[in-house]
Parts: C-alpha cells; sequence; structure tokens
C-alpha cells in the first residue's frame, strides 16, 4: 500500500498483559505451581473442583501483584473483592475463574517506554488484576478426542491492562519488554513468553490522524513471542486500513494469529459474545491490604530500573548508554553496584562489566549468579591498574583470565604469579633507557633534529627489554627527558 | 415405635451402667432403617463398617480412651463429604461419585468417636422443602407416609424422629433443617452463617450455607454444635470467634425480652392452628414475667424474592462443575463438547435444580445483572441491618417454623409452585440476615402433625439461643 494512505491513519493500541506468578502454591490452593510437570500432577481435590471444596487466597499471589502495581505506580486498592467469570469449558474446572472484574488490586500506574529507534512515551495502565490461569486444552492431530492437562489450573495470573495509548507497534515490542524486565526485577515472573508464563492480546483499531474518537477494536490474541505481538499489529494496521480505503465496515471481533502466515484470522463471533456474567465470589472473604502489609511490602521492594539508572548516571557519573546496559539485567546491575562498593573508578568498573565479564558470561553460557568472582575482586584489578602496577590491557585479558579459575586469590597475587606487575621504578626503567639510547645514536640525533614520532620506536625498544612490564606512562615521560639531555 | 435412648447423655449413662454398648447400639438403629425402608430415608448404609467401628470404640471406652461421641450415631445428608464414601446430593449427575475427602465437620465428629451410620436422601442439591425433588424418589414423613418431611433435609429429620441414628448433619440455606424439623417433630437448628466450616459441604448458595444439627432435644443439639464449630484453614469465610461450650450455657436467664413478628403470626398464609399454638406460647411465656412485644417488620414480605434472586444465583455457579467432563455423569449420547454439556446437564440434574441454575443464570445475565441481583444484595442488607436493630432491643424472635404442618406428597406441582416456595416464608429471614435459628417442638395439629415454634438470635448468640430454647422446650 501507498505510504501516503498509510500516513493517513493513526495507529491505537491497548494491551492486556498475562504474567503468571511465580509462587510456589497456586492461587487459591495448596497444589504446586511448577511448569513442565508430568501432566495432572499437581491437582488436589480444590484444582479438580471436587463438590465441597472452597477456595483460599494464597498470600505470597497478592503481595507479587501489589509489588508490580508499586513498580508501575499504580494505586493500590485496599478493598478487594474477588469476582467468578462464568463460562464453560473442558480446561476450566469449576465452570468459572476466580478474578476481579470491579475491584482491582492495582489502579492507574504506567509503564515507560523507549523503542528502539528512540520512540519515547509513557503508557498509562488502566489497572492491574489478580486472577487465576485455566488448565491446558491438547488437541492431537488426527485424534477426535481433545485431552486437559489441569496443572495449569489455578496458577496465579496478573492481568496488566494498559490504555489504549500506544501508536507504533514497536511501542509494544517495547511496553512488552519493559513488563518482562519489570517482573524479572521483581521475581514475581520469569517472564518467558514462548513458555506461556507472560501473554498478550492486543486490542488494536485506526482512526484518521487528528479524529477525536476512536476506531472500531479488534481483539487479537494467540500471540507468543514479543515480536509475533509487533507483526500481528503491523499485520492488523494495514489490514483495517485496506479495509477501510475499501469503505469495508471493520466488525468488533476476536482474531488470532498465525505465526507461520503472519496473518491475523477471525474466530468464531460465538466465543465474542460471551456473558461472562460477573459476580462477586462467595467463598472468598473482601481482602483487605492493611498499611502495616503495604509498608512491610514496599520494605521489601527491590531497587527498579529506573532507580538504578538514576544512581548510576548521578552518582557514578556514568554515560547513559552504560547505565542502560547495565541495567537490562538486575543481576549484573546489582553486581556492578557491589563492584561500585569496593572501588570509586566507576567507569573502569563499568568497562570491566560490559565487556570482560559480559563476554565470559556468554562464553561459558552462564548467569551473573554462577560468575565465580566476587565484587571486590573486580575492584581489586581495578586498583591494580588505577596505581600503574598492572596495564589495562594485561587487566582485562590475562589477569581477568586467571583470576576466574582462581577466585579465591588476590589479584595482586595473580598478577605477580604471572610476572604482570609493571616497573615504575627509575633505578629500573633508567638503565634500560640508557642501553637503548647507546644502541641507537643516528635515532637520537634524527630525534633531537625533530623527528619527535621516533619516540614510539624508543619506547617499542624499552618495552621489549622490560618483557613489557615497564608502566608505559612513566617510561615515556623518563624516554623524552633522557632524549632532552642526550 | 418405642425410642429407646433419645439423648447423648441417656446413652452415655447406659454405656456407663453397662446397659448398651456401640455395637448394640448401632444394631438396634440398623434395624431401625432395615425396618423402615418404605420411608426411603437413607441412599446409602455403612452397616459393616459402622459395625465395625462400634466394636473399635467399645475398646476405646473399656481402655478409658474414648472420645467425646462415643456412642453416639449420626447420619449425614448427602451433601456432605465423607472421605471413601459415596456423594451425590441425590442427584444424578454424581452418579459413581465418590469423595475423596472428609467434611471438617465431619472430620471433627470422627475425632470425637461418632459413628457414621449411612448417607440421607434430600432434595437434589439441597433444593427443595418436601425432599420431593430427590433422583431417588420421595422421602415419607414417619408420622405419617402419606405426607413429606419437608425439606431439604427431609431424611435427615425422619432419621432422628423415626430413630434410625440419634443425629443428623444437614444443611440449611433457607429453612432446610428448620423446616423439616418442624414437620418431623425434632429440633432443628442452623448457627450464624461462618460458625461451623463450609469445607466438604457441597454449595447451593454458598453466602446463605450452613450444615445445620437435627436432634431430638436442645441439649443435644448444643453439644454437637460446640464439637463441630470454629476456626478451619480450608473455609476462608469461616469465623475465627471462639466457640462457647453451649452444653454448659444452658441455664437461662430470669427475665428475657422477646419480639414475636406480626407479619408471620398474623399473615394469612400461616395456619390457624400453627398461629394459635405459637400464640399461646407466647402468652404462656408473657405469663411467667417475659416482656413479649409484637413488632413490625415490614420487610419480611421482600425476604422470600431476595432469597430466591440470590441463591439461585450463587447456584447458578456453584452447579457449573458438574459438567460431565471430570467426575460423576457424562451423557452417553454426546457427540461433542457442546454437546457433552448439554446432555450431561441436560440429562444429569433434575427439574427443579434446572429451573433455579436457569433462573439464576437469568438474574446474572449482563441485561437483568442489576435489577435483580445488584437490587436483592442491597435488599439484603437492608434485612441484615433491620434485623440485627430489632436484637438492639430484644434477646430473641420467635416466629412459627412453617405456615403450614407437613402436606401432602404430591401436593405441589409447577401449576402452584409459588406457594410451595412459600414454605420458606418463615425460615428465610435467618438465612438472610444470617443469623442463628432453631426451631424446636410446639404441639400438634388435629391430625396429630407436630407444629415447629422458630426461635432467632442475633449473630453469634448460639449459647443464649439455646438456653432459650431448653428453657422454652421444657415448658411444653
Amino acid at each position: 500500500m501507498e505510504k501516503a494512505i498509510i500516513d493517513k491513519y493513526e495507529l491505537v493500541v491497548g494491551l492486556e498483559i498475562h504474567a503468571q506468578l511465580a509462587t510456589k502454591s497456586k492461587a487459591f490452593c495448596d497444589d504446586a505451581n511448577s511448569f513442565g510437570e508430568e501432566p495432572n500432577t499437581n491437582i488436589s481435590v480444590i484444582t479438580l473442583a471436587h463438590p465441597g471444596t472452597l477456595p483460599k487466597s494464597n498470600k505470597v499471589a497478592v503481595e507479587y501483584s501489589i509489588k508490580m502495581g508499586l513498580a508501575c505506580g499504580c494505586e493500590i486498592n485496599r478493598y478487594n473483592i474477588y469476582d467468578r467469570k462464568n463460562y464453560f469449558y473442558p480446561d476450566l474446572p469449576k465452570g468459572f475463574q476466580i478474578t476481579q472484574e470491579k475491584h482491582p488490586i492495582c489502579i492507574g500506574g504506567k509503564i515507560d517506554v523507549k523503542t528502539k529507534s528512540g520512540i519515547k512515551s509513557s503508557i498509562r495502565l488502566n489497572r492491574i488484576h489478580m486472577e487465576e490461569d485455566a488448565g491446558k486444552s491438547i488437541h492431537k492431530e488426527g485424534e477426535k478426542d481433545t485431552l486437559i492437562d489441569l496443572n495449569r489450573a489455578g496458577v496465579p495470573l496478573i492481568e496488566i491492562v494498559t490504555e489504549p495509548d500506544l501508536r507504533h507497534s514497536e511501542e509494544a515490542y517495547s511496553c512488552l519488554m519493559e513488563v518482562r524486565r519489570l517482573v524479572r526485577y521483581l521475581g514475581v515472573c520469569d517472564g518467558n513468553m514462548e513458555e506461556g508464563s507472560m501473554r498478550c492480546d492486543a486490542n488494536i483499531s485506526i482512526r484518521l490522524k487528528g479524529a477525536k474518537d476512536y476506531g472500531v477494536k479488534v481483539e487479537i490474541k494467540n500471540m507468543n513471542s514479543m515480536r509475533n505481538v509487533q507483526k500481528a499489529i503491523d499485520y492488523e494496521k494495514i489490514r483495517q486500513i485496506e479495509m477501510i480505503e475499501n469503505n469495508e465496515e471493520i466488525i468488533s471481533e476476536t482474531r488470532t494469529f498465525d505465526a507461520q502466515t503472519g496473518k491475523t484470522y477471525g474466530m468464531r463471533s460465538k466465543e465474542a459474545l460471551n456473558d461472562y456474567r460477573y459476580f462477586p465470589e462467595p467463598d472468598l472473604p473482601p481482602l483487605i491490604i492493611s498499611d502495616e502489609w503495604l509498608n512491610n511490602i514496599k520494605a521489601d521492594m527491590p531497587q527498579l530500573p529506573k532507580e538504578l539508572f538514576q544512581k548510576f548516571t548521578s552518582k557514578y557519573n556514568l554515560p547513559e548508554y552504560d547505565a542502560n546496559v547495565l541495567v537490562d539485567s538486575q543481576d549484573i546491575a546489582l553486581y556492578f553496584d557491589q563492584i561500585c562498593d569496593h572501588s570509586k573508578n566507576y567507569k573502569a568498573a563499568s568497562n570491566l562489566v560490559m565487556t570482560s565479564i559480559k563476554s565470559y558470561l556468554n562464553d561459558k553460557g552462564i548467569e551473573m549468579q554462577d560468575f565465580p568472582l566476587a565484587p571486590a575482586k573486580i575492584a581489586e584489578i581495578i586498583a591494580l591498574v588505577d596505581s600503574n602496577k598492572v596495564s589495562n590491557t594485561a587487566a582485562s585479558g590475562k589477569l581477568f583470565k586467571a583470576m576466574t579459575a582462581s577466585p579465591e586469590k588476590s589479584a595482586l597475587a595473580v598478577a605477580q604469579e604471572l610476572n604482570l606487575i609493571q616497573e615504575s621504578g627509575n633505578d629500573f626503567i633508567l638503565p634500560l633507557i640508557q642501553e637503548v639510547i647507546e644502541k641507537n645514536p643516528d635515532k637520537v640525533k634524527a630525534y633531537q633534529k625533530g623527528k619527535k614520532g621516533l619516540i614510539g620506536m624508543f619506547m617499542g625498544e624499552v618495552m621489549k627489554l622490560s618483557k613489557g612490564k615497564v608502566d608505559p606512562k612513566k617510561t615515556n615521560k623518563l624516554i623524552q627527558e633522557a632524549l632532552e639531555k642526550a | 415405635m418405642e425410642i429407646v435412648y433419645s439423648s447423648i447423655k441417656e446413652i452415655k449413662t447406659a454405656i456407663e451402667q453397662g446397659k448398651t454398648s456401640c455395637e448394640k447400639l448401632v444394631n438396634h438403629y440398623l434395624d431401625q432403617i432395615d425396618s423402615q425402608k418404605d420411608l426411603n430415608v437413607f441412599l446409602e448404609v455403612y452397616a459393616d463398617e459402622a459395625l465395625s467401628r462400634a466394636k473399635t470404640i467399645d475398646e476405646k471406652i473399656k481402655n478409658g480412651t474414648a472420645g467425646k461421641l462415643a456412642g453416639v450415631v449420626i447420619g449425614i445428608k448427602d451433601v456432605i463429604c465423607y472421605k471413601d464414601h459415596g456423594l451425590q446430593a441425590a442427584s444424578h449427575i454424581l452418579d459413581g461419585f465418590v469423595s475423596q475427602f472428609s467434611a471438617t465437620a465431619v472430620e471433627k465428629i470422627l475425632e470425637e468417636d461418632a459413628i457414621i451410620i449411612g448417607r440421607q436422601n434430600c432434595d437434589e442439591f439441597a433444593m427443595g422443602s418436601s425432599n420431593e425433588n430427590s433422583a431417588f424418589g420421595p422421602v415419607k414423613n414417619s408420622v405419617d407416609k402419606t405426607r413429606v418431611p419437608g425439606g431439604s433435609s427431609g431424611a435427615s429429620a425422619v432419621a432422628v424422629a423415626a430413630d434410625m441414628c440419634l443425629i443428623s448433619l444437614g444443611s440449611d440455606t433457607g429453612g432446610s433443617v428448620r423446616q423439616p424439623a418442624a414437620f418431623c417433630g425434632v429440633v432443628g437448628m442452623k448457627p450464624t452463617y461462618s460458625r461451623i466450616s463450609r469445607y466438604g459441604l457441597i454449595a447451593y448458595a454458598s453466602s446463605f450455607d450452613t450444615i445445620g444439627i437435627i436432634a431430638n432435644n436442645v441439649e443435644d443439639s448444643a453439644f454437637i454444635l460446640e464439637i463441630v464449630s470454629g476456626a478451619d484453614d480450608h473455609d476462608a469465610t469461616v469465623s475465627h470467634s471462639e466457640v462457647p461450650s453451649y452444653s454448659k450455657l444452658l441455664t437461662p436467664k430470669s427475665k428475657y425480652k422477646i419480639a414475636y413478628l406480626k407479619e408471620t403470626i398474623d399473615s394469612e398464609g400461616v395456619n390457624k392452628e400453627i398461629r394459635e399454638s405459637v400464640k399461646g406460647k407466647i402468652q404462656q411465656l408473657e405469663e411467667l414475667g417475659h416482656q413479649v412485644d409484637a413488632v413490625d417488620f415490614p420487610f419480611l414480605e421482600y425476604a422470600l424474592p431476595t432469597y430466591y434472586i440470590l441463591t439461585t444465583a450463587e447456584a447458578s455457579t456453584n452447579l457449573s462443575r458438574f459438567d460431565g467432563v471430570r467426575y460423576g455423569y457424562r451423557s452417553k449420547a454426546s457427540t461433542d463438547m457442546l454437546s457433552m454439556y448439554k446432555r450431561s446437564r441436560s440429562e444429569g440434574f433434575g427439574e427443579e435444580v434446572k429451573r433455579r441454575i436457569m433462573l439464576g443464570t437469568f438474574v446474572l445475565s449482563a441485561s437483568y445483572y442489576d435489577a435483580y441481583f445488584t437490587k436483592a444484595q442491597k435488599v439484603r442488607r437492608i434485612i441484615k441491618e433491620q434485623t440485627h436493630k430489632l436484637f438492639e432491643e430484644y434477646d430473641f424472635i420467635v416466629l412459627p417454623t412453617t405456615p403450614s404442618t407437613a402436606f401432602k406428597i404430591g401436593r405441589y406441582d409447577e401449576s402452584n409452585l409459588v406457594e410451595y416456595y412459600l414454605a420458606d416464608l418463615c425460615t428465610v429471614q435467618a438465612s438472610v440476615a444470617g443469623i442463628p435459628a432453631i426451631s424446636i417442638p410446639c404441639g400438634k395439629d388435629k391430625e396429630g402433625l407436630p407444629i415447629g415454634l422458630q426461635i432467632m438470635g442475633d449473630s453469634f448468640k448460639e449459647a443464649e439461643l439455646l438456653a432459650f430454647s431448653k428453657y422454652i422446650s421444657d415448658l411444653i
């Protein structure tokens, strides 16, 4: 389609993001909440909805939900009511899902987003509410029967609902990235979309630029990666523009995204017309969040990415680039922060983390928490460089590598073992300079006549004689002095 | 028919004196059950198991290690879970279902060495006031076999009245233990909502349901209540307030302030003999120096519609789990998923249950939610508040338990359903308000059919309510 036509329209997107909470047990019973187990093993009478069973709410799930709310700047609702959402499906054992319809636990808030192309936006949240997951229906090809695995039934979820504030598909991608980073920082969800622990539905509409009213929205489900969310929005935008340009009417419906074809397909309209008959769950009393409880949760909040970013750029004076790279992962950011408890050379610490440490982790395929060196050891390396005892190259190369193999040894001890300690004493350097000057009288004359570039040659010779152990800065200065005098 | 032992106290004394044993008692009740099979009371009798347990408990009695309910034989309504025993709410939808756990109340009585003799018939899913809505046929009143025993815990009341067990655990959502107790001439009590854990009680209407106790007398009711009540981790709605020793608190006060509701006693719907009987009791109380006042309670006429809107709404979703997917009845005629749901539920549920599911689904539907459900919730709050207000001034409210005595089996059908629902007229107020209420025998009508006097107390005032009920019972 012509760009000029596409440019007439504005995309309007709102997201509904589900995140499975990484609690030990399910939302309303003691059954284990763990992914990848044998089907139908974490299913007590409560998960199976046997007659006579009752739900009881999992406090940790409530705390995780509140943490996400606090991280997004939401207002925390102190008087929570659970609701039942009624519909029949074989993977929904009770015939209803316990959710929060009228009184969600978190109200308002926002997610700050910055896309790769530099679009900065603040996506307002409508709400975050708590609910329980359904089981899984497994349709095997060629078989008539549907298999049901109820391990997932009753796993706690939060649903993060944004306002229709997104205008670009890449904002959706960035928004999901940010949500994933937040849930991971908070430790409330592993954020893995491929495994389904984070899921996203998108409500998409278009309107003419400058129009006040929203267009008819279409809900897209079944996108199992952040890239697919972006792709589905891109596809849907063009589909809707084409329809409007062709004077066709867009109907409010639920569509599913097919990652194979990259297209969206309409689902049966019957499903969209469900009346869920929400009403307050009579088996759970109102959940009241006391000041004390809320304060304890607040006290337990980790430092968030934006707080660490702020700290790294202002207190440690790091460039924004460095700070962004560091806070991308909580473990790395906190490790860096701990180095800074032992070293004031923050930029050197950042460099070591972003280069040596990150490539070490990549090479070994391990996580930050499995990195063998304590932050204090990294500070020792930095101190050796700062005091000119070890060259920067040797420090980030040979020394770093050797230390990871013997993490209990001090940086100094390892540097000595490897013979990496630079000599900066005049007694050591001056005789070497003298030797080189004596061997090269012509070059000395040439230098004195103005061929200052020759200093590099002298430097190289001295280095060679010292087997690379002289402090280059100091040596350079001494060579200059010696050449002037010679 | 001679009742050998009619109270826990008598049984305990007889056991102590060596006149009887758990084994003898169980054999006696089994004989009683066997000889009155035509009443259709028990859906399943646990004869062998009860006898073997009786022998174990007799040993414990000898060794002095027996619990408080040693010698007490109890029947349970078929809506209360008992581990490894059948459970089906008198419905085909649960055909073949075996409970995998015991209700908290059942755990508690078993811990005290009670013997459970079997599960009792009832109205399907506790929906009904005559015990005619059972998939296993109607239960007959032992006083007059042509009449209903009331419902929904009809069989539980008959079992006690006809000496098939000493105590029954039933359930009361809108009068389901009090009304059959009145029809059968026994004591039926519903405590404050949340006093007894609902874990293991099949839900009809979660915010109304309570386990209730049917016994021969107030003392036994008090004794069982103190054992089955109390906090429970499995029920988020259960009360954590301390459970008094009700059976030790049965001494009445010297002066009571009692209210009676003109709207009930003077209602045209209330049969004349019942009105006279209750009025006679009121007069007797006045003569004994208690203050008795007639009070207006203009909200009463709204209690019944409020009750039916809210209970059917809750029931419609509570019963969604019976879908033929995981357990119970699945129609063999199912061809696909949708037909499995439709056929299994259409064939598995009885007419009254389906009617209430439909009504509840209707009142919760988006277009009618506010007009019915929201409004009924508001009215419920008003009825609660106004009822509590009465208790600021009065200790108790007395009223008839039922507008009529036990009616003939088959008297009501779809043509006079509203009249059938009116049988709950006097009992729903306590359920809507969540307060404790008890029905005690109050004489008989000309045909010899029992009349029940209902007494309602304020929330968690079971001790006072039971003491006063014993006082009135002793007057009769």
